[in-house]
């Protein structure tokens, strides 16, 4: 087959181009260590999502400190909110820790985006997405369904607060302290 | 010879599938500017924030589903009964237009429903606000899936159609090579019965037995995994009608020639091939998908950028050379020996330029880790709206301005209108389509009503988010007028009397290089068939068959209308 020599050229830039572009991505993953969303945060019942009893931490969704230095979110998406996150109850999560969300739907499918930060994943009914990320930075994020949920889907976002250190266990502790005042049966 | 007259029943064919076609791309234009206006906040009161889905819903359907099949059926209906010269075989094609017009019916009924309180029709509330994705477990009126299914049920006849007018060639042209434009539209074809089985399965299988209330369950994860077989190779259904007109006509209208037939059909083989098993880089952030697969997936679609890097060369290639008998010279100043005045030029070549914006943005979205930023924000409406918005829409109406006259033996009216109309909608798309891309990085989300929310603000990136909507809106308003333009020009080009003379012809040039340069095994359909259906083996198989080996319909959610 007769190939034009500026073809034969184009075509080889364009093959380094493509190589180049996989080759960026492969390394991003394993020289960076961006990890893609993936089936790491198995399986559960929707329908028990929605009626709070899968035994799970989402029935009662918030933050749990696993370590000293990571801490799980646990975030249920329901049409029109993240609980936590929408409204006055935003996820707080203090900075330089390891923060991982797992985020589930009780209905329909949702998104999980954390405005301008790289954690954004698809919320599938059946599904637990995991994310895990690290905030340098201290301050509010906005937060937002990004897949249509319903006739009020716009309505939907949230944030998250992300608190220095030192404030986050100083307030974490006063906040135990008042539970247990409230009910000191709890609190241990 | 004029087609319609060498070919009057073909063309009564062409002429009713473009009707259709028409009429779709001028109320799912009107949704369009009903949305710019209406998420920018620059005018709300054509409907509620609730309603606001239904006209989205609407939009993507009539376009990306209805439009787009009926040209393509049009088109393709001219261009083998062209390339084969003959009448198609006319009782199959019209069983197909007249299945693909119901199943438009049925889903446009049930998704208009949504705008008159969702009356309940057969025991079911008549909407379908689930958009273009229709992600279970949002549950539409049955008679939308239905719909959907017979417009690609209908499409599948009408490809029978142009295999039956091959066969009957074959016969008279036993050692002929298959005509180029033939070979086109039949790979093409063989792409989409491969790639239509995904969603073919998960409507006439999960979602229609599903939402009459069979069943009781489907998996969301696996009826969109389904959608997504299909969810990116239609895009190239979309996209190689678009490549057959800018490879085989184009470079007519610009004054030359084909610069190369065996590339042509290279190109052509690479999207059969590929254009199916990258459908999970739709899916990157969903969970329950191992990464290994989204890496497959990633790799296949990085290489399908091939066959339309060497398009651009070639269409290029063609219209320097064109340009060249012109009588144009220099490196770049022969662009302007070139017909910009000829809408049907001027409008393929822009729509080929903005294709190329369009695929720069398609690389990012490609790209498995950079698109967490830019996953499902405005960014991805950004991008399509320059590749089937512009390179497939704007190309379908330039295109338009050279076939129908031959469709109908009428000259084009209305001319000034129509010069002017591809640069029209190039402005509008441009001031639209960057400014969607630029709020995309901002993180401002796609399919919403009213971006902004109680608990934050978006800040600009790269300008500020109240100038951004004003592209959008002063984009997405050009784009209306731009449709506007087109559909009167068409329309009194249609209604026009026969008479005067056609200043087009049919006939096209021989290509620089001819199919006697390229290997026969090119038109070898069952091979690239088996190789194509082995990559989609390789690439969906275990993914597969990990959804369905936990149960068919589990996790399973029951429906949730919207």
């Amino acid at each position: 087959m007769q190939v034009h020599r500026f073809e034969k050229v184009w075509l080889g830039a364009a093959l380094l181009l493509i190589v180049g572009f996989i080759a960026t991505v492969a390394y991003g993953s394993v020289g960076v260590g961006v990890a893609m969303v993936d089936d790491s945060g198995g399986q559960i019942n929707a329908q028990a999502v929605q009626s709070g009893n899968t035994g799970t931490p989402f029935d009662d969704p918030g933050v749990v400190q696993e370590s000293e230095d990571h801490y799980v979110v646990y975030v249920v998406a329901r049409q029109f909110q993240f609980v936590p996150g929408s409204g006055d109850d935003p996820i707080r999560v203090p900075a330089d820790a390891r923060v991982t969300f797992r985020v589930t739907s009780a209905d329909v499918v949702h998104g999980f985006s954390v405005v301008e930060t790289n954690i954004n994943t698809m919320v599938i009914p059946g599904q637990v997405s995991e994310v895990s990320a690290r905030f340098d930075e201290p301050g509010t994020y906005g937060l937002v369904c990004h897949e249509y949920c319903g006739a009020a889907h716009h309505t939907m976002g949230g944030s998250v607060e992300v608190v220095p250190t030192d404030e986050y266990e100083s307030q974490q502790q006063q906040s135990m302290n008042e539970t247990q005042l409230q009910s000191p049966e709890v609190g241990n | 010879m004029v087609f319609v007259d060498s070919y009057p029943k073909t063309s009564k064919l062409v002429r009713s599938e473009f009707i259709v076609a028409f009429a779709a791309l001028g109320i799912g234009a009107l949704f369009g500017v009903i949305q710019a206006l209406h998420r920018t906040g620059v005018f709300r009161g054509f409907v509620s924030s609730a309603d606001y889905y239904t006209i989205l819903t609407a939009h993507g359907v009539l376009l990306a589903l209805v439009f787009t099949t009926f040209f393509i059926a049009g088109l393709f209906t001219w261009a083998v009964a062209s390339s084969l010269e003959r009448e198609l075989p006319h009782r199959i094609a019209w069983t197909a237009f007249w299945i693909m017009l119901t199943g438009t019916a049925l889903a446009a009924v049930a998704i208009l429903g949504g705008l008159f309180g969702a009356p309940s029709v057969f025991g079911h509330s008549l909407s379908a606000d689930v958009l273009f994705t229709f992600y279970a477990p949002m549950k539409a009126h049955p008679a939308f899936y239905i719909g959907a299914a017979l417009i690609i049920v209908g499409s599948w006849i009408a490809g029978a159609a142009y295999f039956k007018a091959l066969w009957e060639w074959r016969e008279d042209n036993p050692d002929e090579r298959i005509p180029l434009q033939t070979f086109m539209v039949l790979t093409t074809m063989l792409m989409w019965y491969i790639s239509t089985i995904g969603v073919a399965v998960e409507v006439v299988v999960f979602l229609i037995p599903w939402s009459l209330g069979l069943i009781q369950n489907v998996d969301p994860l696996l009826t969109r995994t389904l959608f997504w077989y299909f969810g990116h190779p239609v895009v190239y259904f979309w996209l190689m009608p678009a490549y057959l007109v800018w490879y085989t006509i184009l470079p007519k209208l610009a004054g030359g020639r084909l610069f190369s037939d065996p590339l042509a059909r290279v190109v052509f083989v690479a999207f059969l091939l590929l254009s199916t098993p990258v459908g999970f880089h739709h899916q990157y952030v969903d969970p329950g998908i191992p990464e290994g697969y989204k890496f497959i997936a990633m790799t296949n679609t990085m290489f399908l950028l091939l066959p339309s890097l060497l398009t651009a060369f070639t269409v290029v290639a063609s219209l320097e050379h064109g340009a060249r008998q012109n009588g144009g010279s220099g490196y770049l100043s022969w662009l302007r020996s070139l017909p910009w005045d000829k809408p049907a030029f001027s409008g393929c070549a822009l729509a080929g330029l903005m294709f190329a914006a369009g695929g720069f943005s398609g690389m990012i979205n490609a790209g498995m880790n950079i698109n967490y930023l830019i996953h499902n924000t405005i960014w991805v409406p950004g991008h399509f709206h320059l590749t089937v918005g512009t390179a497939f829409a704007l190309t379908a109406m330039a295109i338009s301005y050279w076939l129908v006259p031959q469709i109908t033996g009428k000259p084009l009216r209305q001319r000034s209108l129509a010069v002017i109309q591809p640069y029209v909608w190039f402005v509008g798309m441009a001031l639209m389509s960057n400014a969607m891309h630029r709020a995309g990085l901002a993180g401002i989300p796609r399919r919403t009503a009213e971006p902004t929310y109680d608990e934050f603000a978006f800040q600009g990136v790269a300008g500020t988010v109240a100038e951004m909507r004003l592209q959008i809106a002063i984009g997405g308003f050009l784009l209306f007028v731009g449709a506007a333009l087109f559909l009167v020009v068409m329309a009194d080009t249609l209604l026009a009397r026969r008479g005067g003379t056609l200043s087009v012809n049919g006939t096209i040039p021989a290509p620089l290089s001819g199919p006697e340069h390229s290997p026969r095994i090119l038109d070898n359909y069952k091979l690239w068939t088996a190789i194509a259906l082995l990559l989609i083996v390789i690439a969906y198989g275990p993914p597969l068959a990990s959804m369905v080996v936990d149960g068919l319909f589990a996790p399973g959610s029951p429906p949730i209308p919207v």
